[in-house]
């Protein structure tokens, strides 16, 4: 094979490449767009108002939800499943966002943790990589720290919107957020980094639990918790 | 971190989270399900490690046989060090099948950053070899074609009663288009400094076989341009440096050439070795 074959056999390998991606970051852009409705449906549970609506908009997140379906179903047709690592790096900024957003919803619904296998199913996607297009576990945990700080917030929200009970279950839950990631050895990359604030949300949360205690404010869920 | 578990989990995790793993255990569901993720990204951490080392292993003996590569020019016998440096790269593929081992079953582009390193240099090794060899531009499959390992496998992975046999496992591994890209950038470097050292040694034809096929790579790499990896941008400034001091000192030769009569000048360049200097100097 001369030098020129093997240069063009090379160009045309690359600009194949290059026709995958195009499609892939088409459909990103979609995906990032519905994520963004999604985001602002959620955002308004920070209005006084909105702690009234909680459910409602959680149904209409759903909703939204099923669009993030079907365009992650075209996200998959893009390019061969065996190649996911290749072009991770696309997604991975709007997965992590979409992770967010599913664990919000059901925190919001039943004030637990989602697990992976829920996030996956919100998304229609699998959890192993094995079968097909899947949520990588750091991902997922990005995603589940993204919520941790908007928990943060809401904490403050809440009792702005006069719900002194709700900073008090936040803090128990990020409380236990923070020992699980606590568990894990990270490494010096771009999760670690993430988790590292971790722990201003817990704090902020915990002046916000403080601030309530002192006043009196608190007292009902202490009482159910001492029992 | 116990005090915190305790409160108010159990009400609040009893569903949403995987069922086996949280019963039977004090500590709340969520610690449990975090040290499933503890266990899965600590396999992930060590095998990135492992393949990391394998790679800087490979990068260590690819130099070396490319520094053996260079001392082509100076002994008589160029047939004993190819097959030395042959040798030497069996030693590396073997390596790269402890790669293709790792990666069983796995995204090659998972792990690719760990080891494509050692990949680009052994791609600069085994096509060195070639192009001493061969005068030519190894190709991609050729060096695939390489990486075809058989093992014998005592125990298979899906531990099924067959498995005691002894089975014949082919694993390959395929080097990507983009790596031997890179590799072959790097090829040049060696090249230049193999025109370099030959001139040194008074051999008047390598230096112009040499800036052909520079060159020829040069147009390769220009027509990729930059529909490539964005190190090939990097690396084609290096190229292009290269390649202007090979055809610097082709102009030399030829220069030196026509004033001096040619049955002379191989005396005369290998008299002087200190000519090589300058010429050096001037790029």
């Amino acid at each position: 094979m001369s030098v020129t074959e093997m240069f063009s056999y090379i160009q045309g390998f690359l600009s194949a490449d290059q026709d995958i991606r195009e499609d892939i970051r088409k459909v990103v852009q979609t995906l990032e767009q519905t994520a963004r409705e999604i985001l602002t449906v959620l955002q308004s549970v920070h209005q006084p108002s909105g702690f009234k609506e909680i459910p409602g908009k959680c149904a209409k997140a759903r909703e939204l939800f099923c669009t993030v379906k079907t365009q992650i179903a075209d996200l998959k047709t893009k390019f061969p499943v065996e190649q996911y690592y290749r072009f991770h790096e696309h997604w991975r900024f709007v997965l992590q966002r979409l992770t967010f957003l599913s664990a919000f919803v059901v925190y919001l619904e039943s004030e637990a943790l989602v697990s992976r296998e829920e996030v996956a199913q919100i998304l229609g996607i699998e959890v192993v990589r094995e079968k097909g297009f899947h949520l990588d576990i750091e991902d997922y945990l990005a995603g589940v720290l993204i919520m941790a700080s908007e928990l943060s917030r809401l904490a403050v929200n809440s009792v702005t919107a006069g719900d002194y009970n709700r900073p008090l279950r936040i803090s128990n839950f990020i409380n236990e957020l923070d020992s699980g990631f606590r568990l894990l050895n990270l490494k010096n990359d771009p999760l670690r980094k993430r988790y590292d604030g971790l722990k201003y949300d817990v704090k902020k949360i915990e002046e916000v639990v403080y601030d309530l205690s002192i006043r009196g404010l608190a007292k009902e869920p202490e009482s159910a918790l001492d029992k | 971190m116990n005090k915190r578990e305790g409160e108010g989990c159990p009400r609040k995790n009893a569903d949403g989270v995987q069922d086996g793993e949280a019963s039977g255990i004090p500590s709340s569901s969520v610690i449990s399900v975090f040290k499933v993720f503890q266990q899965e990204l600590d396999t992930k951490h060590d095998k990135y490690e492992r393949l990391v080392k394998i790679s800087r292993d490979i990068t260590i003996e690819s130099k070396r046989t490319i520094f053996l590569l260079h001392r082509v020019t100076s002994v008589p016998d160029t047939e004993d060090v190819l097959n030395e440096a042959d040798a030497k790269l069996d030693g590396v593929r073997q390596k790269i099948g402890q790669i293709a081992e790792e990666l069983r079953g796995e995204d090659i582009y998972q792990f690719h950053r760990a080891f494509t390193p050692g990949i680009q240099e052994y791609v600069e090794a085994v096509s060195f070899l070639h192009y001493i060899r061969h005068r030519s531009l190894i190709s991609l499959e050729e060096i695939n074609a390489r990486l075809v390992f058989v093992r014998k496998e005592k125990v298979d992975p899906k531990g099924s009663a067959e498995a005691l046999l002894l089975s014949a496992q082919v694993l390959t591994f395929q080097v990507t288009p983009s790596d031997y890209l890179l590799g072959v950038a790097d090829l040049t470097g060696e090249l230049m400094r193999l025109c370099i050292s030959s001139v040194g040694n008074g051999d008047i034809d390598t230096p112009f076989q040499l800036s052909q096929f520079l060159r020829q790579i040069h147009d390769g790499f220009s027509y990729i341009g930059n529909t490539g990896p964005y190190e090939v941008s990097k690396k084609l400034h290096t190229l292009r440096q290269s390649l202007g001091k090979v055809e610097d000192a082709c102009y030399t030769l030829r220069v030196r050439g026509s004033e001096i009569p040619k049955h002379m000048l191989a005396d005369v360049f290998s008299s002087r070795a200190t000519l090589m200097d300058p010429e050096e100097g001037v790029v």
